[in-house]
């Protein structure tokens, strides 16, 4: 007898979002990313394709970091000190798009130098992020918006401290926004709210919820994301928009993946451990509904890309 | 799926006859459906009102118990998402040996010993799939209970099992698998043995078809192996599954999933897979593989995805003491979030170095949130510091605070005016090396 499967019909639906401009757009990319219209729960293809894939960025910075896992140290080489190789390399592990972390040892025309030389080492579509300080972020984002006029860069990440500034640049030069809020649903809608009603429109805003490493309160930002999501296809538009998660900055954060040394056995070996942590925390996330996970090791990389292709078969 | 009183009602002898102790049969229909009474305090009730109304309580997905040594649940569930209450029985992780493997009592007794602690937990695998694969088959299930007393799932066909159960008797093991070629003998055995049985088939029609007739052999606790080719395909019928029975209640296919993650093909797909299981409602996994950084990984996942949202997990407020401190330790201040004390109270311990932690009370939200939140103001610490009377524990008035709020060290001062307030840094990590180079 066949069994009828129930299917959820929504009445809303996640916006699309274009992330980079090709010649031919205004902008200088080879090729340009688009994520979101969702109409269903992630995956769930027997309700409806999923129209675009989610996709994964690599983070890398403007100089050599300091503070990261030796493990990364050990894997990007001397180019973490080279943002143009560093960036070759990260398109050559298999991302969809870079996140250019700019530094508080960064100045404006340094700024707007490397943002210049990345553009110009890759075709990929750009996450811009300024150092995480309101002040410095502004000083450095705006001329970086200035000079690259029209090439839909995602600018961030703004948040309730800081947005105007980046949210103002976005729109004179024709860029995006990443909006970030700490893991809550109401702040999210609330800093979307603020965003568009300084005239920015939601097809250019990425909205990021925040999250925890695996064992480290992953588990709220994927129930914050999982309700994000469901109140988008119930037509709350200020919660349509693609998600953007940090799995990668937040599991090279955890002990698990920092440290190699004076941990207990039963944490196995480190490489492999910290792997699984950055892989597993991206998976997590996926299932809950990120449009873009942010990753700084290959190896996440490619075991994530794999599975989304894989979900996206369904 | 529960009914309404009113249903329930409609299924009452409608006499009012007061036996029960209630003055109307719509009152003791009522307090059936909020569960406060047994349906037995009526006398009058039809048998067929009764087999109604004990169907309409049995759990949309059927609880099935694997019982050796240890018990691993798994079924039950009520919700789709976490955040709707919460999921209950975490899924029993375990690891498969095939009968051939000379090495099985090395192999299984050292993942046996596997213990790590998480927050304060203590985590384990759960138990051991034995495949018969051409070995002998009673032999390695004897040679696995000999070294483990957790339960098993038995894995062959109709032919080697009889003698894997024989070697286990008066467990509750899990059988695998029942397909449409021989599930009329796999009933029989799991009827003959009371073990638990994994029902398998790629299409959903044919599953059901399957437990229906599965159970009037008389078999009650199923488990379902949904196949699936691609993450994709799995996760789809994992939800359909899951759906049908919350949402349709549809009892064919009311029963806990299991999934075989080792199916990807490889050591690194296979930790992918088996984190998607996690996630999406398996009852079972079984990994091919065991190291104990996945295992590590996968038991995290667990414990995060199962936590109750409802309860933040936390930690009683208070003064703790790390390394035996004396009145020269610094005090340091923290939330009351379990996983930020657990990571602040590691880094110490593990430091060596002495120290009274001052667990203010925020609510069960770590630092940032609690801040974002107000839960973790000066005023908060403030109150903490003297009403767990820092000052008679320490030489020197001085606190700790999390550097992500060094910005509430000015006001902290207006707060405790003779204390010295220090920032140290933001994660818990980089704790030791700030207190040997900055506190001393």
């Amino acid at each position: 007898m066949p069994i009828e499967i129930p299917k959820d019909k929504w009445p809303g639906s996640v916006k699309t979002v274009k992330i980079g401009a090709t010649a031919a757009e205004g902008g200088t990319r080879a090729k340009t990313i688009t994520v979101g219209g969702q109409t269903t729960m992630p995956y769930l293809q027997f309700e409806a394709p999923t129209p675009n894939q989610p996709v994964v960025a690599i983070e890398i910075k403007s100089r050599k970091p300091e503070d990261w896992s030796q493990l990364l140290g050990e894997t990007w080489g001397d180019a973490m000190t080279n943002p143009v190789q560093w960036a070759q390399k990260a398109e050559e592990a298999g991302a969809d798009l870079i996140v250019l972390a700019l530094t508080l040892d960064d100045t404006p025309e340094s700024a707007v130098q490397v943002v210049k030389t990345v553009l110009g080492a890759t075709g990929l579509p750009l996450i811009i992020w300024g150092p995480g300080q309101a002040e410095k972020d502004n000083e450095l984002l705006v001329p970086v918006a200035e000079a690259t006029k029209g090439e839909r860069l995602v600018l961030g990440i703004c948040e309730d401290k800081n947005y105007r500034t980046i949210v103002a640049t976005a729109m004179a030069n024709g860029h995006l926004v990443e909006a970030r809020t700490p893991m809550d649903v109401n702040l999210s809608k609330q800093l979307n709210i603020l965003i568009t009603d300084m005239g920015l429109t939601a097809d250019r805003i990425l909205m990021d919820p925040t999250t925890g490493a695996l064992g480290y309160g992953m588990e709220y930002g994927y129930s914050v994301m999982e309700r994000l999501r469901l109140a988008a296809l119930q037509g709350d538009a200020m919660t349509q928009l693609p998600m953007i998660v940090t799995p990668g900055f937040e599991a090279w954060k955890a002990k698990e993946s920092k440290v190699g040394e004076g941990v207990p056995g039963a944490w196995g070996d480190w490489r492999a451990r910290a792997t699984h942590w950055e892989t597993v925390t991206a998976m997590a996330l996926v299932e809950s509904g990120a449009d873009i996970v942010v990753l700084r090791h290959p190896e996440s990389v490619k075991r994530v890309k794999e599975a989304i292709s894989e979900l996206m078969l369904g | 799926m529960a009914l309404s009183g009113i249903q329930i009602y409609k299924l009452l002898p409608q006499t009012n006859c007061k036996e029960c102790g209630f003055p109307t049969c719509l009152a003791f229909a009522m307090k059936l459906a909020a569960k406060q009474v047994e349906l037995s305090s009526c006398p009058y009730v039809s048998e067929e009102s009764k087999k109604q109304l004990a169907e309409s309580a049995a759990p949309p997905i059927r609880l099935v118990t694997l019982k050796a040594g240890t018990e691993v649940k798994a079924g039950n569930e009520v919700v789709m998402f976490r955040h709707e209450k919460t999921f209950y029985n975490k899924p029993g992780l375990f690891v498969r040996v095939k009968a051939s493997d000379n090495e099985i009592p090395t192999k299984v007794s050292e993942i046996d010993k596997y213990v790590v602690n998480y927050v304060g937990m203590d985590f384990t695998i759960d138990g051991y799939a034995v495949e018969a694969d051409g070995g002998d088959f009673a032999a390695a299930v004897k040679a696995v209970r000999s070294v483990t007393k957790r339960p098993l799932i038995l894995l062959g066909d109709t032919a080697a099992l009889p003698s894997g159960l024989e070697a286990c008797s008066g467990e509750t093991p899990m059988l695998y698998a029942a397909e449409s070629s021989n599930w009329e003998a796999m009933a029989d055995l799991a009827a003959k043995y009371k073990a638990a049985l994994a029902v398998k088939s790629e299409s959903l029609d044919e599953l059901a078809d399957l437990t229906q007739k599965i159970q009037a052999k008389g078999v009650e606790d199923m488990v379902l192996d949904l196949g699936g080719k691609n993450m994709g395909e799995w996760l789809a019928r994992s939800t359909q599954v899951r759906r049908l029975a919350l949402k349709a209640n549809f009892r064919p296919l009311g029963y806990p999933v299991i999934a075989f993650p080792g199916q990807a093909g490889t050591p690194s797909k296979e930790s992918v897979y088996a984190a998607q299981a996690i996630a999406k409602y398996a009852g079972y996994v079984v990994l091919d593989t065991f190291t104990p950084e996945l295992a590590y990984a996968l038991l995290v996942l667990r414990e995060n995805i199962y936590t109750d949202p409802q309860k933040p997990i936390q930690v009683q407020p208070g003064i703790y003491e790390i390394n035996n401190p004396t009145a020269e330790a610094p005090a340091l201040v923290t939330t009351n979030f379990s996983i930020t004390y657990f990571s602040v109270a590691n880094e110490v311990e593990g430091s060596g170095l002495p120290a009274w932690l001052v667990v203010a009370d925020a609510e069960g939200m770590s630092v940032l949130t609690a801040w974002a939140a107000g839960k973790f103001d000066a005023e908060r610490i403030a109150k903490s510091v003297k009403e767990f009377d820092v000052a008679s524990k320490v030489s020197k008035k001085r606190i700790v605070l999390p550097g992500h709020v060094a910005v509430l060290s000015g006001e902290l001062e207006e707060e405790l005016p003779d204390w010295e307030i220090r920032v140290g840094p933001r994660e818990a990590v980089d704790l030791p090396a700030f207190m040997k180079q900055a506190l001393n």
